[in-house]
């Protein structure tokens, strides 16, 4: 094998080896800020067939209900098995809490696979997990302290 | 809602990316198959008669890895895989060149025990579907992981090698225990952590610059810390201690957010390091080592520093470029097909290989900091940036010491090294931080929303401070 062959085989691996470090670099690069969602495919459809989500798995350790922690109406509760729970003032909500900071509809806890996600409904004064102002549902797993005016809640088995 | 669409971020969502993984694996096959072929052709002149059946067997394992990916983890990060693929490619390759010099067989038993880690890595995926499973175990795994670090000390399967007492031996098979352990203790000290940030973060007295924490909250972990790191520094096993006392500090740091830790855990380093010196004389040595090498080298010493020094010729006869494989005389450093495997990379690759490498770490780094960064559960978190945050310490001790940058200790480099028990670990670090970006980057449910009620005019405005 002559050097010259050995040379270019030595290059040759070392142009191997950045190829394939440059190229994921730049798959991470395009994986930055992931795919804009469209418009239309966001607002989903389905909305009309009002399809009951579908119940978590009873497992063993899974939250049962939620229970109101803190606040005027400390010690309140609704069962996790008539998910969606609606929090708020409003006479319609499922978790209804006398707390002037709370708004009619303020937000919701709600089930998707077998995960529990609690979503502002646009309040004004914000639901809260730990001090972080939620924007988007946000999953919470037991004992989560969800903070709502000056109600506290959290899931409990 | 405002809040919503005042969010640029929210409009995005992350894409599967599966088929970036799939070219990216292509390339990392190059990569490692690539190295195979130059190592023949470099050290015995001609494509060795077993390339087919070589590649063939590691084009498989990676995509049986790739296709379980893509059914139990489909939004998982794809750029994990094909890094982790490349570098065990190479380490097996530079494995297999060292063999061929020093008529030894250590490439074929890392490329079964590379198959038991891809086994491991599927298993994990197949059956863990949720990290946050792992939080049941919080507890279990601590106790795991000191059962484990104390399975050498048993008289009839510990094994001491070179002043170790880190390995168990069990008929033909050698395991260290202390690479396992390690995995077990990040899974615990996330799941403590997670429940307990809270009250260590802000419960306790303050003295000097930090908060301390109140007995009964940092107490457990506390205890389930020293134990290990007792046990490891009884069985003068140094690197993997520095090892886990870094992964400690790390995870308090990161689920406390006190810079203080680092502060205290820097003080605490160097204290220990001190009363090291003083009390073990191979602490000594390798310190003398390290400041001094050249006067441990060569005729009227006792070539104390033989390995770090020619580590150093052959990284510096590699230069720029390389020998190329079999230009260069790796075989001259002792263990380098373990601990000192990149010296044997900086010799025939040069500093372009090594640099390559080097990144290569960093992106496992990088994406598993970017993971914890993205997940939506606090334990995910500290469980990707714990992985994350033990693999760059390992990588920086290893290499730090081989290239004379810090004291050398014992530590495999994560993938390359021989070691089953490292490569085996490693794959399974791999896995759960594919399953926490995997769960991190899926897209949040749709929940069916509620129509817009009015009404909301009597509710009075919190002033938030901030």
């Amino acid at each position: 094998m002559s050097e010259l062959t050995l040379l270019l085989i030595r290059i040759a691996y070392l142009a191997v080896l950045w190829i394939f470090v440059l190229s994921a670099i730049s798959v991470i690069r395009s994986d930055m800020f992931g795919a804009r969602v469209p418009e239309t495919a966001r607002s989903p459809e389905p909305r009309g067939r009002e399809s009951k989500p579908k119940k978590p798995a009873k497992r063993r350790g899974a939250p049962t209900h939620v229970l109101v922690t803190e606040g005027s109406n400390a010690g309140e509760r609704a069962e996790l098995a008539e998910a969606p729970i609606l929090i708020g003032r409003g006479s319609d909500a499922a978790i209804r809490l006398d707390d002037d900071y709370v708004s009619t509809r303020h937000a919701r806890i709600a089930a998707a696979g077998d995960q529990w996600f609690v979503e502002d409904l646009g309040s004004t004064n914000g639901t809260y997990i730990g001090t972080v102002r939620i924007t988007q549902p946000t999953t919470i797993t037991l004992g989560t302290q969800v903070r709502i005016g000056k109600t506290i809640l959290e899931l409990r088995k | 809602m405002s809040q919503a669409t005042g969010n640029p971020l929210l409009g995005f969502v992350h894409r599967r990316r599966r088929g970036a993984e799939l070219f990216l694996l292509v390339l990392a096959l190059a990569v490692g198959i690539g190295a195979y072929a130059a190592v023949g052709i470099g050290v015995e002149g001609t494509v060795p008669a077993d390339l087919v059946g070589y590649g063939g067997w590691l084009a498989a394992l990676v995509i049986v890895a790739h296709l379980v990916v893509r059914a139990t983890a489909t939004y998982a990060d794809p750029v994990l895989l094909p890094v982790v693929a490349a570098l065990n490619g190479l380490g097996l390759a530079v494995i297999h060149r060292l063999d061929l010099t020093e008529d030894t067989g250590f490439a074929a038993q890392q490329l079964i025990w590379m198959t038991i880690g891809v086994g491991l890595f599927v298993a994990t995926l197949l059956f863990l579907r949720d990290h946050r499973i792992l939080t049941r175990f919080t507890y279990t795994s601590g106790l795991g992981a000191i059962v484990l670090l104390l399975l050498p000390m048993l008289p009839l399967i510990g094994n001491e090698v070179r002043g170790a007492r880190i390995w168990i031996r069990l008929g033909p098979l050698g395991f260290q225990p202390g690479e396992v352990a390690k995995v077990l203790l990040v899974v615990a000290f996330a799941g403590y952590l997670v429940l307990h940030r809270d009250a260590l973060a802000l419960a306790g007295r303050r003295l000097l610059f930090v908060d301390l924490p109140r007995g009964r909250d940092l107490g457990p972990i506390l205890g389930m810390w020293l134990i290990s790191l007792g046990i490891l520094v009884f069985q003068r096993d140094l690197g993997s201690s520095l090892l886990f006392f870094g992964l400690f500090l790390f995870m308090l740091y990161v689920a406390t957010e006190r810079a203080g830790w680092l502060v205290v855990g820097g003080g605490l380093f160097l204290g220990g390091a001190l009363v090291a010196w003083q009390l073990f004389s191979h602490v000594q040595t390798r310190v003398n080592v390290w400041l001094d090498p050249f006067s441990y080298y060569g005729p009227g010493t006792n070539d104390t520093a033989f390995q770090p020094v020619e580590a150093t010729f052959g990284m510096a006869w590699g230069g720029l470029l390389g020998r190329g494989f079999g230009g260069g005389d790796p075989g001259r450093v002792p263990f380098a097909e373990s601990d000192f495997i990149m010296a044997a990379i900086g010799e025939e690759l040069g500093l372009t290989g090594m640099m390559a490498v080097l990144l290569l770490y960093g992106l496992i780094v990088e994406r598993a900091l970017r993971a914890a960064l993205i997940s939506r559960d606090g334990f995910g978190k500290l469980l990707a940036a714990g992985l994350g945050g033990v693999f760059a310490l390992q990588v920086f001790v290893v290499i730090g010491g081989v290239t004379g940058l810090i004291p050398l200790t014992g530590l495999t480099t994560p993938f390359l090294s021989y070691g089953g028990s490292s490569l085996v670990a490693n794959w399974v670090i791999i896995a759960l931080l594919l399953r926490v970006s995997d769960l991190a980057r899926r897209p949040v449910p749709e929940l069916a929303t509620v129509e817009e009620a009015g009404g909301d005019d009597d509710t009075q405005v919190i002033r938030v401070a901030r």
